[in-house]
């Protein structure tokens, strides 16, 4: 039998962040837009109103044309075209498939690398608890840029290498507030119970604490999704990040940087604005779930 | 005490030699470095010359032993491009980086911390609210973006600041400076306030939660009852509480300006250790990207190491739990 978290409410989890959500007219509109993003992400290939990889539909000649012009084949460019005639709209909805994508995965698997050392820090506690825990610790304090730029510098660029500096970085957040949230857990009751139910410690670890440590993970989850997309746009930006070939919103934003000074302004204000939208709304998110299920704040 | 802080040297110097060792062998297998210094129409014997003089033909563990040697003695390499040594090149760019690091960090302060009182003493009310949305949006925007945002308003459009470089420096109390000049200070404005825009952010949520946590305390219930006017009591009495907090965090956040001067600097064609390390890496310039790492990893530690003697100086249970 799976123990599932009940609360003081006696509400699910997943009642709670919602409610919560809802609860506030600003995180609403956050998580419409989020909704939103990722919902033209996923259908950016229908959507788009051309396949930015297909060189057959673009046309070199329409290249570096303003917001609302019409091209060549008839076709409206509403945010203009870049430097080499494609539409701008259709690259950043590519663009955000990637960038998503990227932060997704990463945010994934720094989950549950940081959650499951947490959980085996917390409950053998120990030795290997102190040494987990000093790398947290060493860990947290280096700033996420520089671990990233110094891994890729390392083992090289390309999509996985850009996923492993930040699952790098940022499984630490995680690590830490799992086994604190654990720590807390283990000393309650039905922890107690379990064990004398001859549980084995994977389940009891896996099966029993982590539902209950699941509020703080979620917060940091949801933030630390934002801030893998902010910081794969800085180093697809400073060109060590993503390769040219599937161009994130920060590559974007790159190659617009380049005809910036000579007024091409809408390669890059309308990349970084779908990017500033993107991580600000998650973010808004992840600051109003922090407020509903912080348990401090709950009583 | 002594066996804590020494068991903690202990491992800021494994944490060192193993970053060292790492990041040697990594910058090590990527590309050629022969390929960018030679032109394409070198001949063998040219290039079995150069691969000599730079000790590349040596086994990897020879040239990393070689590296530490000559690294403990202070002697990171000649650098493949400039053809001086690493250490130089990186020290002679690195108070342009300060100086940029040390003015985002005042303004972030200077902005931040009147913010964070206001949001803090107003708690629950419409400003509050539009003081910490627009914090979110200050650690949400992307630095690099940001900063091109600027260029194009500041410089482009409406033409009041330069966009790109350090300007002209001056002499001030003997040390080069953009700060002696006017030119100097107006270049160095738009990177500083893309530098300070995130650490604003994090300074206005530290001295509002600072302010909430204050606020309640007897002390300042004593001063009401005292009579001593309200602005005195926050400027004066809750403002002394909470500057120790925020003073440590900027401490350990100095550091990581510096490493996010990194992105400013290549935005804002800055000549400091930021650029040079994207510069660096781009021409694949080994003695420095493997000593730029170094430095700054070691600037880290000591930053770090330094934190932790202070905090278990300020609290026992440290000591203790870490024994």
């Amino acid at each position: 039998m799976m123990a599932f978290p009940t609360y003081l409410h006696g509400q699910s989890l997943s009642a709670r962040a919602l409610r919560g959500l809802l609860g506030s007219r600003k995180a609403t509109v956050a998580l419409a837009v989020c909704i939103l993003l990722i919902g033209a992400a996923m259908l950016a290939p229908v959507l788009a109103p051309q396949n930015p990889y297909d060189l057959a539909q673009i046309d070199f000649f329409d290249s570096k044309l303003p917001p609302l012009s019409g091209g060549s084949t008839g076709i409206t460019y509403w945010l203009g075209t870049d430097t080499q005639g494609r539409d701008m709209l259709s690259a950043m909805m590519y663009g955000l498939r990637t960038s998503l994508g990227v932060g997704l995965v990463s945010g994934f698997f720094a989950l549950a690398v940081g959650t499951s050392l947490g959980l085996i820090a917390a409950y053998t506690g120990g030795r290997l608890d102190s040494l987990i825990m000093r790398f947290v610790d060493l860990m947290l304090g280096f700033p996420t840029i520089l671990v990233a730029l110094m891994i890729l510098v390392v083992f090289g660029q390309g999509t996985w290498k850009v996923i492993l500096a930040l699952v790098f970085v940022q499984w630490a957040y995680f690590a830490r507030a799992v086994r604190a949230a654990a720590l807390v857990e283990s000393s309650r009751d039905y922890v107690e119970a379990a064990r004398c139910l001859g549980l084995s410690a994977p389940r009891i670890l896996f099966f029993q604490i982590l539902p209950n440590c699941l509020p703080p993970l979620i917060v940091i989850a949801t933030i630390q999704v934002a801030s893998a997309i902010a910081a794969e746009a800085t180093l697809s930006f400073l060109g060590i990040g993503l390769p040219i070939t599937e161009p994130s919103l920060g590559l974007l934003i790159a190659n617009g940087y380049q005809v910036l000074l000579a007024g091409v302004y809408w390669m890059s204000v309308f990349p970084g604005l779908l990017l500033l939208i993107l991580v600000f709304s998650i973010n808004l998110v992840g600051d109003r779930l922090r407020e509903t299920l912080n348990p401090r704040l709950v009583q | 005490m002594t066996a804590f802080l020494i068991r903690r040297l202990f491992q800021a110097i494994i944490v060192l030699v193993a970053t060292s060792v790492i990041v040697f062998t990594g910058v090590f297998a990527i590309g050629d470095p022969l390929e960018i210094l030679l032109p394409a129409d070198a001949s063998m014997a040219e290039r079995e010359q150069v691969a000599e003089s730079l000790g590349l033909n040596d086994p990897l563990p020879a040239q990393y032993v070689r590296f530490v040697t000559d690294a403990v003695q202070g002697d990171f390499g000649r650098s493949f491009v400039y053809n001086r040594p690493a250490t130089e090149v990186i020290l002679e760019r690195l108070p342009a980086t300060l100086e940029l690091t040390f003015t985002a960090l005042v303004i972030s302060l200077v902005i931040g911390i009147p913010l964070g009182l206001w949001a803090g003493v107003a708690a629950g009310s419409a400003t509050d609210e539009t003081i910490m949305t627009g914090s979110i949006l200050g650690f949400s925007l992307p630095n690099f973006w940001q900063g091109m945002m600027l260029i194009m308003i500041f410089s482009v459009t409406l033409g009041w600041l330069p966009s790109t470089g350090r300007g002209e420096t001056g002499s001030l109390f003997g040390i080069e400076t953009s700060f002696a000049t006017w030119d100097g200070l107006k270049h160095l404005l738009l990177p500083a306030i893309n530098l300070a825009l995130a650490q604003t952010a994090l300074v206005i949520r530290l001295t509002r939660t600072g302010v909430q946590e204050t606020m309640p305390l007897d002390f300042v219930k004593f001063a009401r009852a005292r009579g001593i006017s309200s602005p005195r009591i926050l400027f004066v009495h809750v403002m002394k509480n909470i500057l120790i907090p925020i003073i440590t965090v900027i401490g350990i956040e100095f550091g990581s300006l510096v490493a996010f001067a990194v992105v400013t600097e290549t935005i804002f064609a800055w000549p400091g250790i930021g650029k040079l390390i994207i510069d660096s890496i781009n021409a694949l310039d080994r003695p420095i990207i493997v000593s730029y790492i170094l430095i700054v990893v070691t600037m880290f530690i000591v930053i770090n190491f330094c934190v932790d003697a202070l905090y278990s100086l300020l609290d026992p249970r440290i000591r203790v739990s870490a024994q």
